[in-house]
């Protein structure tokens, strides 16, 4: 765990992360510049440290409706803007990017930040940066592979010899600058399909798994899939923590909670991914059992520690600013998690 | 109401002679509903290459999204290899999972031979379930000897038309009225 930077002692640390997106507030259709809702995830990421918010991440979508395209660009500056929470990126889409370029925009961040950076790399559930950065959809499994294979190398070795498909060849080559102790926590991204989770565990990487909703038990299995791979690949799964990400939201009631949220899931749905999310199954997200942390703090307290309990996860990363939310709706909630989420969840998952 | 007639073939005329009829019947019964008729032969559609049906541009986006936002659809097909035409899965795959959920489906079917029947039971209808659709579970088939020169000649299938139109219709309104219902959640 310890090179992971994780402390198992602290208890379940708790995390925010937002995809970056630049949606419309649904009520009232108007949409901030592109220059605010930068600045606002930057003051998100200060709010969220003062708070004792562990973790804060940002993402990389290349298409409408999107804004931190380049995600490690607004990374530095969250990390020139804080001191001490953990920063990292949810996803960078590695398969579309340069490996080493991304690795030296890693290590420099490490270095910002003063040893606070990780990487979240995944395949992309949204896929416009294909055509964008001038690659084959068809080579999406193979692209991620391939990439994500040499990332580690490049994580774990100076000098990396390396040869492959999608990127010249490398001789003794040195990638620079180096983090600040040596490497960064690489985590895989996985979805909902447990083959990605699989691969994971078989390449001895920490795993982050996201959720959008249904029963809790159903991502339970991905978890499972992932340390029977550790294991059988010849590592100890308690020493890989995962972490697991999803929606956040709470109001004063579960009732209140869904009300505010709902239009913001529904329409920012519609428009990055052309469905809506079914109204009847948002009502049943309310439920203890389902993954979906929206509700009144006491539920979603409830709900974090019986994830904890059936996942036995070391991190939870929760979204809460999907589809437009408002900037002051979102430090009313980062609030609700300092006095009342944080201190009930470090309370039951602390050792000693 | 939007309701998207689609004729799933780019080859032959019976489909789509039983498909303008549909519309017209659509037309006359239900002037207000706004229709669209998608005949697969008018467009030029590329295969799904499994990318968000949003990010298909040209005719294919065109088909893709007219058809995500119906709110009743009633497809119109001919029977080939004893199976759905290839023309008309495609349309299945280019579109993404659950992409029928709060649509209603009415079916008709155009064979050469009595035989093929269930053929809309068997294989149409489980496509249509998983992609979350409301079936309305009586199809209209119609035969050869049905057509004469780009019409339907037999009677009867104007008037099974004609209750397709209106079961798609009322069962539509229904779905439509439940989903008011979930306004009770207040959210």
């Amino acid at each position: 765990m310890e090179q992971h930077r994780i402390d198992p002692n602290n208890g379940l640390e708790f995390g925010l992360y937002t995809l970056g997106d630049h949606l419309p507030e649904p009520h009232t259709g108007e949409r901030i510049s592109a220059e605010q809702r930068i600045h606002e995830i930057i003051e998100l990421a200060q709010l969220a440290e003062q708070a004792g918010i562990d973790f804060f991440s940002v993402g990389e979508s290349h298409q409408d409706f999107f804004t931190t395209q380049a995600h490690s660009v607004v990374l530095a500056a969250i990390a020139q803007a804080t001191e001490k929470i953990k920063i990292s990126s949810s996803s960078t889409i590695i398969s579309t990017l340069d490996p080493v370029r991304a690795y030296e925009d890693f290590a420099t961040l490490d270095l910002i930040s003063k040893g606070r950076a990780e990487m979240v790399a995944g395949r992309a559930s949204r896929i416009g940066n294909f055509e964008l950065l001038g690659y084959s959809l068809r080579d999406y499994e193979e692209l991620f592979e391939e990439k994500f294979d040499l990332l580690l190398q490049i994580n774990e070795n100076e000098v990396v010899n390396w040869e492959g498909q999608f990127r010249a060849p490398l001789r003794n080559a040195r990638v620079l600058p180096r983090p600040k102790n040596g490497s960064i926590p690489i985590w895989r991204a996985v979805g909902g399909n447990p083959s990605s989770a699989r691969k994971a565990g078989a390449a001895g990487v920490p795993m982050y798994l996201a959720h959008l909703g249904g029963p809790a038990t159903v991502f339970k299995r991905s978890i499972d899939t992932y340390r029977d791979a550790l294991e059988k690949s010849g590592y100890d799964p308690n020493e890989f923590p995962v972490s697991t990400a999803g929606f956040f939201y709470t109001a004063e009631t579960t009732q209140q909670a869904q009300r505010e949220i709902y239009p913001h899931v529904n329409e920012g749905m519609k428009r990055t991914n052309g469905q809506g999310f079914p109204k009847q199954h948002f009502a049943q997200g309310a439920d203890p059992r389902d993954v979906m942390n929206i509700g009144s703090p006491q539920e979603v307290i409830e709900k974090i520690l019986y994830q904890h309990e059936l996942f036995g996860h070391q991190r939870y990363i929760a979204q809460m600013d999907f589809g437009g939310v408002t900037f002051d709706k979102l430090k009313r909630n980062i609030e609700t998690i300092a006095t009342e989420v944080l201190p009930a969840i470090r309370k039951y998952t602390k050792k000693n | 109401m939007k309701i998207v007639a689609i004729s799933g073939s780019i080859v032959g005329s019976k489909t789509r002679t039983a498909m303008d009829y549909t519309v017209q019947s659509i037309t006359k019964q239900y002037p207000d509903h706004e229709v669209t008729l998608i005949d697969l032969a008018d467009y030029d559609l590329q295969f799904s290459d499994g990318r968000n049906y949003l990010e298909y541009e040209g005719d294919t986006g065109y088909v893709t999204k007219t058809i995500m936002e119906a709110d009743a659809i009633l497809i119109g097909t001919p029977i080939f290899q004893a199976s759905i035409p290839a023309t008309l899965k495609n349309i299945f795959d280019l579109l993404p999972v659950n992409a029928l959920r709060d649509k209603v489906v009415g079916m008709l079917a155009t064979a050469g031979s009595p035989k093929h029947f269930l053929i809309l039971e068997n294989q149409l209808k489980p496509i249509l379930g998983y992609m979350k659709a409301q079936i309305v579970q009586s199809y209209v088939f119609i035969e050869e000897e049905d057509f004469e020169r780009k019409e339907i000649i037999n009677h009867d299938v104007l008037f099974r038309i004609d209750r397709l139109v209106q079961d798609t219709v009322v069962l539509t309104e229904t779905y439509q009225r439940m989903r008011e219902e979930e306004a009770k959640y207040d959210f």
